[in-house]
């Protein structure tokens, strides 16, 4: 009999909790405002951080670290030419040419660009541009000239910005000077056959790009690489590329993007603690309004809740209509919040515009354009967080409650 | 009432009614003591009472304010624990009960009416009613129905959508008796029912609670100071200092 009256009180307890609910219906609007705002800036503040990393992360990606990297085991250690490596096997091509696999094969090495008026440092990158093309923004981005049209081209691509340093121009002829596997200087005279822009200004006076065959007949090591970079459809998910490369590459240094960037790696950590900092640190300003509300809310029943006790209700419904109440008002808030949210994001799609803070953006390896991400397990954790949160800071007043004495609430005034 | 004899509790005399405690009771209740402290007083609502009720008698309390009629309705009816002394109803010993075994005694076998209306105002008088037969589970077709008969039966056709601020003082009282008797319990405790009634309220209320105490044996004990009230009970229990003085069947 008790378990079945207790499914039966569902009804009635249900009933209750929204209709008290809609009692003062000013001060359950206000809480509601509260928390469909408390939310709605957690999620859209979570969404631009996540954005922002996102975009660190995808800027790398892009440019030239890749979701997985593979090099001679001593390369990360000293990025020189000494620490070159053969071509991929076989049986690792035939696996990289498949879906959704993209790659491309490198020399990269440290060089000094000479103009007539300057000399700078930079990573020369003896690339495959039909490869390339399919990992790497900055091919695509030439602003005057063209990109290299082989691995054989013997011309060079440089950025903007190190034209500009360099104050020379398409057309023009530089110096590349780096150093052979023997440690003798290897130096070579390229026509500058394209100036490539980049979102990052930074980016414009890092690399300078020449064809891979021209790149290894410069630095004289046969057809020896100095990486392997390889992408997949997401940077989240790269395990299992990087364990099966492992097992095909023995001897070989396979990375994921996360080690060979620490930083970025961490990053992405950090953001998940900060998630969680940011939601909890919301909640608690939230908490206060919320348990108010809620002590108001029995107080003001006092009588009305003795007097269903003395009908017969029991303790364990009355927490249930007290804790319902509470479940109720959080999703009706967390509901507008949500709404608030979308309506909020969807039309920000393209990003928020920050050129004033271009150059602090690009301190972080972010484009000075903010776009907010919405993933759906921060959305799940902030929503779930204050739900679960919400409902143990109903805890008390609900078990109060549930411990009145019928006799003293039926003679509350 | 003054010329009654005052008697002990365990002394019964000729005009008292024997409490013999049988499976016919209704109320069962021994030597039940409950002293309330308010700062350094100590005051005895109840000083050792015992009272055997049947089923189907239909009792009054009387007695001035704080002889101890409210507590022992109160320790009756499951609402407040006495520090001694035992309460059976319908022979089930209820003074030991947890919270939520009191309550399913209470849902089960005892309808309450009490002074001021108490309904709950987020219910309209229809829901008032079903509220106690929603708890106990019964179908929704038999609590539409059971509730429509009964608001029928205390005067209130029509007005079942109504919510309490929209019900006058006698119609909330009703709708409270239609609460308390519609899942027809064993017992029903009132409070002062009519003390917020006017003579017709009154009288319109009372001849349905012997209606129902005549037609269905349910017992009813109720708690006033209104003579009118007292005239219509077969029994009447005279209560002083927590005591009871004189205990009269008619």
């Amino acid at each position: 009999m008790n378990v079945a009256a207790t499914s039966h009180t569902w009804g009635i307890v249900w009933r209750l909790a929204w209709r008290n609910l809609w009692r003062n219906y000013r001060r359950t609007l206000i809480m509601l405002s509260a928390i469909a705002i408390g939310s709605w800036a957690m999620i859209v503040m979570i969404s631009f951080m996540r954005g922002m990393v996102d975009d660190m992360i995808n800027n790398s990606v892009q440019h030239f670290l890749g979701h997985v990297q593979i090099h001679n085991p001593h390369y990360r250690d000293d990025p020189s030419i000494v620490n070159r490596m053969p071509p991929l096997p076989d049986q690792a091509r035939q696996f990289l040419d498949q879906p959704p696999w993209r790659w491309s094969q490198r020399i990269r090495v440290p060089a000094v660009i000479s103009s007539e008026r300057e000399s700078l440092g930079v990573e020369l990158m003896g690339i495959v541009p039909e490869g390339e093309m399919t990992l790497s923004s900055l091919p695509k981005q030439i602003s005057s000239g063209h990109f290299l049209n082989s691995a054989d081209s013997d011309g060079i691509v440089i950025g903007a910005r190190l034209a500009r340093r360099l104050q020379t121009e398409l057309g023009k002829r530089v110096v590349i000077m780096s150093q052979d596997p023997d440690n003798n200087i290897a130096d070579r005279g390229f026509p500058i056959v394209g100036i490539y822009t980049a979102s990052m200004e930074s980016l414009e006076e890092r690399y300078a790009f020449i064809g891979l065959h021209t790149a290894q007949r410069l630095l004289n090591v046969g057809n020896s690489l100095s990486e392997v970079e390889i992408q997949g459809p997401d940077f989240r998910h790269v395990d299992n590329l990087y364990e099966t490369l492992q097992q095909l590459l023995p001897g070989r240094d396979v990375a994921p993007w996360y080690r060979l960037d620490t930083y970025l790696g961490t990053m992405l950590g950090v953001m998940d603690g900060f998630v969680l900092v940011w939601i909890v640190v919301i909640f608690l300003a939230l908490s206060f309004g919320l348990v108010n509300t809620l002590v108001m809310a029995v107080y003001e029943r006092v009588r009305e809740i003795g007097l269903i006790m003395a009908l017969g209700m029991r303790p364990a419904a009355i927490m249930q209509q007290i804790l319902l109440e509470t479940l109720l008002l959080l999703l009706l808030g967390l509901l507008l919040g949500n709404l608030l949210v979308l309506l909020t994001v969807i039309p920000l799609h393209d990003g928020i515009e920050l050129t004033s803070v271009a150059e602090g953006m690009e301190m972080f390896g972010a484009t000075p354009r903010l776009y907010p991400v919405l993933y759906a397990k921060d959305w799940c954790l902030a929503n779930g967080l204050v739900i679960v949160l919400g409902l143990l800071a109903g805890l008390l007043p609900a078990y109060r409650a549930s411990r009145y004495d019928p006799v003293r609430a039926l003679s509350k005034h | 009432m003054a010329e009654n004899k005052r008697v002990d509790n365990k002394l019964i005399d000729d005009n008292v009614v024997k409490t013999n405690v049988s499976e016919n009771s209704a109320v069962d209740c021994k030597n039940l003591c409950k002293v309330f402290v308010q700062g350094d007083a100590r005051i005895t609502a109840l000083d050792h009472v015992s009272l055997t009720i049947p089923k189907g008698d239909f009792v009054c309390l009387s007695g001035p304010s704080g002889s101890g009629k409210t507590t022992l309705l109160n320790a009756i009816g499951g609402l407040d624990t006495p520090d001694s002394g035992e309460v059976r109803i319908a022979g089930q010993r209820i003074d030991q009960l947890g919270k939520a075994a009191m309550a399913d005694m209470r849902l089960h076998n005892i309808g309450f009416v009490f002074q001021a209306y108490n309904l709950i105002p987020v219910l309209s008088a229809r829901e008032n009613v079903e509220f106690v037969m929603q708890v106990q589970g019964v179908s929704m077709a038999e609590r539409r129905q059971k509730t429509q008969d009964i608001l029928s039966e205390v005067g209130l056709d029509g007005m079942e959508d109504r919510r309490p601020h929209q019900l006058s003082g006698g119609q909330q009282q009703r709708v409270a008796v239609a609460r308390a008797i519609v899942s027809r319990p064993a017992l029903v405790l009132a409070d002062e029912p009519t003390a917020n009634l006017d003579s017709v309220s009154m009288e319109h209320l009372m001849d349905l609670f012997v209606e129902l105490n005549q037609n269905h044996r349910i017992t009813f004990v109720i708690a006033t100071h209104d003579q009118r009230v007292m005239a219509y009970a077969r029994r009447q229990i005279h209560m002083q200092d927590g005591k009871i003085v004189s205990d009269e069947r008619r």
